[in-house]
């Protein structure tokens, strides 16, 4: 197990538990009333620590490094897979994965960052960051899926597009400009989910959607923490400070309108239960497929330019009379707020 | 042996002692220290006379460069940015924006203003560089959604000549929105056939380039921008080797394919008139 700084009181419970249990193993006392006790104990801790996680908490628990990534969820979720490769003109990138899967029964276009699970696997999907053929991939497979009808699935995990030498010389402002025109008039429904680092131009460039999800403990911004604070602050140090004012939790997204909803994950994070988290995942799938599929394409399109146009807060300067406030924002019909507070103390309980 | 002796180290005069210089009468040239008059600077669209460097310049000299006798409405002047998130780094968001209206005498880092050029009418947004260094808020967002749908209404071309570091970190998550907001809209002048130039003036990067400033029907660069995704300091810490030269700029692109054609500045408003007579739109529809 591993625990992140915020955790550290969890983990001496968790060592005390691991000794009564020796001692239990051992044979002559009965353990059971303590270990049931220390257990309850580790849940009440974890319920008060999560209860309150600040803006950079969020970040370190969308960085676990024993977070489910795409891989996980597409193994888990589709009873058939086939992962498609390369772009069709340079190459196949590593750090955005793609492929027709089936979940319940339906065929769906998966395309998602994919990050590596140890030192090489983390290097060969380099970090989860994208070059242009892996924009250029996730457009070539949401093509397809817009030829055959079948709707798209993205999950947006990265904590940027990479910013390297071969990448500027192929575009990779190009690709993702590209993707947004064209997932913008997509025939088929797109169906988003950030299920761990929303960063910048690299998570929207596959992350344009008629309904975009984040769940509970990932983020959404337009840039790092840590590239904002050595941008803003000229210094490493100020993380802490950069992901509080960039508002970057789903709870902010969501209250800001530019997110549809969130989804819950298990109590300590969606790595502490991953089969729980894929159930989840599964269940809010279908529904919002069910929801979409019913739509005539022309209004799916409309619907999904409109969200976007209504996106920004500005105000509007009346001439001569005082400034009336214009938040362009608030006029967003109240999404449905997936997972409910009810929801969530179920999770907890 | 020097003949006299410096009594004490360094230069002592506090900077609010020193006398400027009156601004507006002499140009050096930021590429070869080449002076010039403004005037001089002007008549040659604010460019070098020795090595053609072009000079950042606004969004009005923009208009005033390329509208028929300078003429020209501008639209949506009423729309402002204001600090909703309460963002503070070392300043806070709303002293910045301020500052920024105070030094630029401008209401935003975007102006849209319409006119025609050779008789063809045509709807022009431009960044401007000095309002916070040309990023993307909010309100530039705006600014071409409703640019575009006055486009659409009275069936013009649209052109954005862009400008800018990026996206406006100080309004977050909205300002990352603008780039499907504004990708989006374009879509929406392909379907109703209105074309859609862009032009990339030094420099261009970050999100403006990674949406609206890369999905011209036309993409044209005035030369020698710096145009790209990552900026150069932030791709040299990556990749940490040197650079290669002309590395990001218009030319870098063009050969490497994202580019139509690159413009010199003073020739950039008869480009345009051609561009408008050759994607000449019919009236009806």
């Amino acid at each position: 197990m591993v625990f992140l700084d915020f955790e550290k009181p969890l983990e001496s419970l968790y060592e005390q538990l691991e000794k009564i249990r020796q001692v239990g193993e051992k044979g002559d006392v009965d353990v059971s009333p303590m270990i049931q006790e220390l257990e309850k104990k580790i849940n009440d801790k974890r319920i008060e620590i999560y209860d309150h996680l600040s803006g950079w908490q969020r970040v370190q628990l969308s960085r676990h490094p024993e977070r489910p990534y795409t891989y996980h969820y597409i193994k888990h979720l589709t009873s058939s897979f086939i992962e498609l490769h390369g772009d069709r003109y340079f190459k196949d990138d590593k750090a955005i994965v793609g492929g027709l899967g089936k979940i319940d029964g339906r065929t769906v276009v998966i395309i998602g960052h994919q990050k590596g699970v140890n030192t090489k696997m983390r290097q060969y999907r380099n970090f989860g960051m994208a070059n242009p053929e892996g924009y250029r991939k996730a457009l070539r497979l949401m093509k397809m899926a817009e030829r055959f009808g079948f709707p798209v699935l993205s999950l947006i995990d990265t904590p940027g597009a990479y910013p390297g030498l071969e990448a500027e010389e192929r575009g990779q402002a190009e690709a993702i400009a590209r993707n947004l025109f064209e997932m913008a008039q997509l025939k088929v429904p797109i169906l988003c989910y950030v299920i761990g680092e929303g960063a910048s131009g690299g998570a929207i460039g596959i992350g344009l959607g008629d309904r975009v999800f984040m769940l509970e403990n990932t983020w959404y911004s337009v840039i790092s923490p840590e590239s904002c604070s050595s941008i803003l602050w000229r210094s490493w140090d100020h993380k802490e400070q950069a992901a509080e004012q960039l508002k970057l939790t789903a709870e902010n997204m969501f209250e800001f309108g530019l997110i549809d909803g969130i989804i819950y994950e298990p109590l300590g994070g969606a790595h502490a239960n991953r089969e729980e988290m894929v159930e989840i995942l599964r269940k809010h799938i279908n529904k919002e497929l069910d929801m979409l599929e019913g739509m005539e394409v022309d209004e799916l399109i409309s619907k999904r330019i409109e969200k976007y146009e209504k996106m920004g807060r500005f105000m509007v300067e009346e001439p001569e009379l005082e400034e009336a406030e214009k938040d362009s924002s608030k006029e967003l019909a109240p999404a449905p707020n997936e997972g409910s507070a009810n929801q969530k103390s179920d999770d907890h309980s | 042996m020097g003949w006299f002796k410096r009594l004490k180290d360094g230069i002592q005069t506090a900077t609010k002692f020193k006398k400027e210089a009156p601004d507006g009468l002499w140009h050096k040239c930021k590429s070869c220290g080449h002076l010039s008059t403004i005037k001089e600077l002007r008549e040659n669209f604010y460019k070098c006379n020795s090595c053609n460097y072009h000079v950042r310049i606004g969004s009005y000299d923009y208009f005033d460069l390329l509208f028929d006798d300078s003429e020209y409405e501008l639209l949506l002047e009423d729309l402002v940015s204001y600090d909703f998130l309460g963002f503070k780094d070392l300043k806070p968001y709303d002293e910045r924006l301020k500052a920024a209206r105070k030094k630029s005498q401008l209401k935003d880092a975007m102006s849209v203003g319409t006119g025609t050029i050779e008789g063809k009418s045509i709807v022009i947004a431009a960044m401007d560089f000095s309002f916070i260094g040309g990023s993307m808020g909010s309100v530039v967002g705006e600014k071409i959604s409703r640019a575009i749908d006055y486009a659409l209404q009275h069936r013009m071309p649209f052109m954005i000549i862009s400008k800018s570091g990026g996206a406006r970190m100080m309004e977050s998550a909205f300002s990352l929105m603008q780039m499907a907001k504004t990708s989006a809209k374009l879509t929406l002048l392909a379907k109703a056939g209105i074309p859609y130039f862009s032009l990339l003036t030094d420099p261009t990067t970050g999100g403006v380039t990674a949406s609206f400033a890369m999905l011209g029907d036309i993409n044209f660069a005035e030369p020698k921008a710096l145009i790209g995704f990552a900026g150069p300091r932030v791709i040299k810490e990556t990749i940490k080797r040197d650079l290669p030269e002309g590395f990001q700029t218009s030319e870098f692109l063009l050969d490497n394919g994202f580019l139509d054609f690159i413009v010199d500045r003073k020739d950039l408003r008869d480009k345009l008139a051609e561009l408008l007579h050759l994607f000449e739109i019919q009236s009806s529809s």
